[in-house]
């Protein structure tokens, strides 16, 4: 009897400490009350300012501020954009999740599928100050057509085609309108000897590639997906779209090889901001990296992203982050009060200028720059020149896959490969065979 | 007769009797005796079953189920999906078989290669340092500094280094050596698995060199006199004395390299990051991208347990063969 006292004692022990280990951080500090009062909510934040310590910054302030208000604490814990994914998909798995967490908005319809997060539902809506404070195509992002929300738009951002003014002035050009345009002046801005190029393109980041693969099929009147939530990726539009987009390198010989390798819109930004190339797309929230790396806010400029002459005047897809709860938080009221907190007025415009963000509430104004006219072209892109990426539960493995053969096609231009319209098509065959037998 | 029948019986009873005095202590308490070992054992046995018996069966499990998205949530009411994900990752006429089947002719090449050049470059080393020589303990301690480094900063200086424009590699290549007029791509395209095979390289050798000057350390050192007593060079003695007498340590080093190198995870996840180009695919690498990249748990399961068989497999036939060598020598 003894021994088995024993050896039920180091069961019991050992279980607590393999429990304890699976436990994580974040698990006590989501018992609490129900309704605010002395709760804690953990908060998993994306990197949006320049740095972690920096998104820490700009938000404990605002934390603090809401926890005067509410009395409810905030766990913040800043997280990388690479890693974000991973650590949502783990919480849902184990269950150890926080209560509310930052997601990237295309990931909504996915993430809902899981069934793991909280749908924001009449009076979950209601509690965050109702669905109409919201830009309609922002708060389209939230989940899938004709469903109610899991998330709920918290940043807006949008694609824009920055130009660098004094290049374009010396070589006597205007800012392109048109797809033939921009091509055309990036070739007149191309020096390679002088290491001089008219584009820079994160040709290495599967993410921004699946974008460009979605815009550039978009501006062909393509869709990825059926009404069914099939993929159709081989339709001649995606093909000739993608085509079009690797082009740039491949035939328009307007971005370094280089770029291949270039991972995430930082690096192309960077050598934007330094003067290396003289055009550079990316979201509006590039303007902070821009300036640190030192160009003035006088010397870009911003055009819509173009499409070809006659194609459909789409110039990027709605991004942005969104704000999900997840559904079993013991903190239900005070989460809703938080997130009605983060997309009320006051605190979207205190966040829209360290985060280069884009308002998502209707008629707000973007704060984000104090160049007007930048503004408005922002704004009009987001609100007027946008469409969503595919609202469905597929979306993740579209980016990742489609994404994924852009940067294998993008290496193998930069080593010296050619890519026709038939190795895209196959590419894009391989994509959608993965894609259907993830589903 | 009366004293002899009646102490034989006597005799027989108390020799054990007295055995038992000698053997002291543990024989009063003869339950705990037995126990002992077992309650020391349970520990670590329940430790071992927590943390790897059970993941490993619960993966298993997974293999058989259809978990993808809709049920990570909930997982254990995943609905039974049979052979299924196996079939999927076994039909090479499908995008994901054919996936599977590409990663595992670049993870044969890459384990061959890295575990081969390795245990070249290991054992080049243990010899070459074996005689006593002013500043040996230095050379020697230089030679660890890639065990000694976290594995982490290691290959993430690689990465810098192989940068095609502002990596040290190419500077040095293509400014001050002249060797390359257009600077060479070394993380995507098809120089990206020599990358590959050379940071692993960098990374395991040392412990090839370890394991291998331990061992040449208990060899003998007379019959390398006696060698050389009878004329025997530098190359015959190391073909006739030292080869032979590793055995046993190649025996386990060859087999402990290949294992690591062939479910490799941590040197193309840091060196090609989220960009990693076909030649950097290993197997333990797609297999997480097939899991976390596309949502599906069931498939990617499946895909570790044709890797788990897999191993076994070459394992089982590795020590069956060199066993029967060994023996037959």
């Amino acid at each position: 009897m003894r021994l088995r006292s024993l050896v039920a004692a180091v069961a019991v022990s050992a279980l607590g400490i393999s429990l304890a280990a699976c436990g994580g951080d974040d698990s006590g500090d989501s018992s609490g009350g129900g309704s605010g009062g002395d709760a804690t909510l953990t908060y998993w934040a994306s990197n949006q300012g320049t740095s972690l310590d920096n998104d820490k910054q700009v938000l404990t302030p605002v934390l603090e501020k809401f926890t005067q208000e509410t009395g409810v604490k905030v766990n913040l814990e800043v997280i990388g954009w690479n890693d974000l994914q991973t650590r949502i998909q783990t919480a849902i798995t184990s269950g150890q999740a926080p209560d509310v967490v930052n997601i990237g908005n295309t990931w909504a319809a996915s993430l809902q599928a899981t069934d793991a997060f909280l749908p924001f539902d009449g009076d979950a809506m209601t509690a965050i100050g109702g669905k109409d404070k919201f830009v309609p195509t922002a708060l389209a992002t939230g989940g899938k057509e004709g469903t109610d929300p899991t998330s709920v738009p918290l940043y807006g951002l949008a694609y824009g085609l920055y130009y660098n003014k004094a290049m374009f002035a010396a070589a006597g050009l205007q800012p392109p309108k048109t797809w033939e345009e921009m091509v055309t002046a990036a070739q007149k801005l191309t020096n390679p000897a002088k290491n001089q190029w008219g584009m820079a393109l994160a040709a290495g980041s599967y993410t921004e590639n699946v974008h460009f693969a979605f815009i550039n099929a978009a501006q062909n009147k393509a869709d990825w997906f059926d009404a069914d939530g099939k993929p159709t990726f081989t339709g001649d539009g995606n093909v000739q779209g993608v085509l079009r987009y690797l082009d740039l390198m491949q035939k328009d010989k307007v971005a370094n090889p280089s770029n291949a390798q270039y991972d995430n819109g930082t690096k192309s930004v960077n050598d934007f901001a330094t003067k290396k190339v003289a055009m550079v797309i990316n979201q509006n929230n590039a303007d902070s990296s821009i300036v640190a790396n030192g160009m003035k806010a006088g010397e870009y400029g911003v055009v819509p992203f173009p499409a070809p002459a006659g194609g459909e005047p789409v110039a990027s897809h709605v991004a942005g982050i969104n704000l999900s709860i997840f559904k079993n938080t013991k903190n239900k009221d005070a989460a809703l009060k938080f997130v009605k907190y983060m997309t009320d007025a006051p605190t979207q415009t205190t966040l829209g200028k360290p985060f280069a963000s884009l308002p998502v509430l209707k008629d707000a104004k973007p704060v984000f720059t104090t160049d007007a006219t930048e503004a408005a072209t922002f704004q009009d892109v987001y609100n007027n020149k946008s469409k969503p990426l595919p609202l469905v539960p597929a979306e993740d493995q579209y980016e990742s896959t489609v994404g994924k053969a852009m940067n294998a096609m993008f290496a193998k231009i930069a080593t010296g490969g050619t890519v026709t319209a038939d190795d895209v098509k196959a590419a894009l065959k391989t994509a959608e065979d993965q894609v259907a037998a993830g589903g | 007769m009366s004293v002899a029948t009646s102490d034989a019986p006597t005799g027989a009873a108390a020799e054990p009797a007295a055995k038992k005095k000698r053997r002291g202590g543990p024989d009063r308490r003869p339950g705990l005796s037995r126990k002992l070992p077992y309650l020391l054992l349970a520990p670590a046995v329940l430790l071992e079953l927590l943390i790897h018996i059970i993941p490993m069966l619960v993966g298993i499990w997974m293999s058989f189920v259809k978990l993808t998205k809709f049920f990570i949530a909930n997982w254990s009411a995943a609905p039974w999906a049979g052979l299924n994900n196996y079939k999927v990752a076994l039909d090479f006429d499908h995008a994901v078989g054919e996936g599977l089947l590409k990663s595992f002719g670049v993870t044969v090449a890459f384990s061959l290669a890295t575990v081969a050049l390795s245990w070249i470059l290991g054992m080049a080393a243990a010899v070459a340092l074996q005689p006593t020589f002013r500043g040996r303990g230095v050379v020697r301690t230089f030679f660890l500094v890639p065990y000694a480094l976290p594995a982490y900063a290691g290959i993430l200086t690689w990465n810098f280094m192989l940068q095609r424009d502002t990596g040290v590699v190419n500077h040095i290549l293509a400014d001050n050596l002249g060797l390359s007029s257009d600077r060479p791509f070394w993380l995507i395209g098809g120089n990206a698995l020599v990358s590959l095979i050379t940071v692993a390289v960098w990374k395991l050798w040392t412990f090839a060199f370890l394991t291998l000057m331990a061992g040449l350390q208990s060899i003998p050192r007379d019959l390398y006199e006696a060698a050389s007593v009878d004329g025997a060079g530098n190359v015959r003695q190391w073909r006739n004395i030292t080869l032979p007498s590793l055995r046993p340590v190649n025996l386990v080093l060859l087999l402990v390299l290949f294992l690591w190198t062939f479910s490799d995870f941590n040197t193309p996840y840091v060196l090609f990051g989220t960009a990693q180009p076909p030649a950097g695919d290993l197997m333990a690498f797609h297999i997480y991208n097939a899991s976390f990249l596309t949502w599906n748990f069931g498939s990617g399961a499946a895909m570790s347990v044709l890797l788990l068989i897999f191993l076994m497999i070459v394992t089982g036939i590795y020590l069956l063969v060199t066993g029967r060598r060994s023996r037959r020598a």
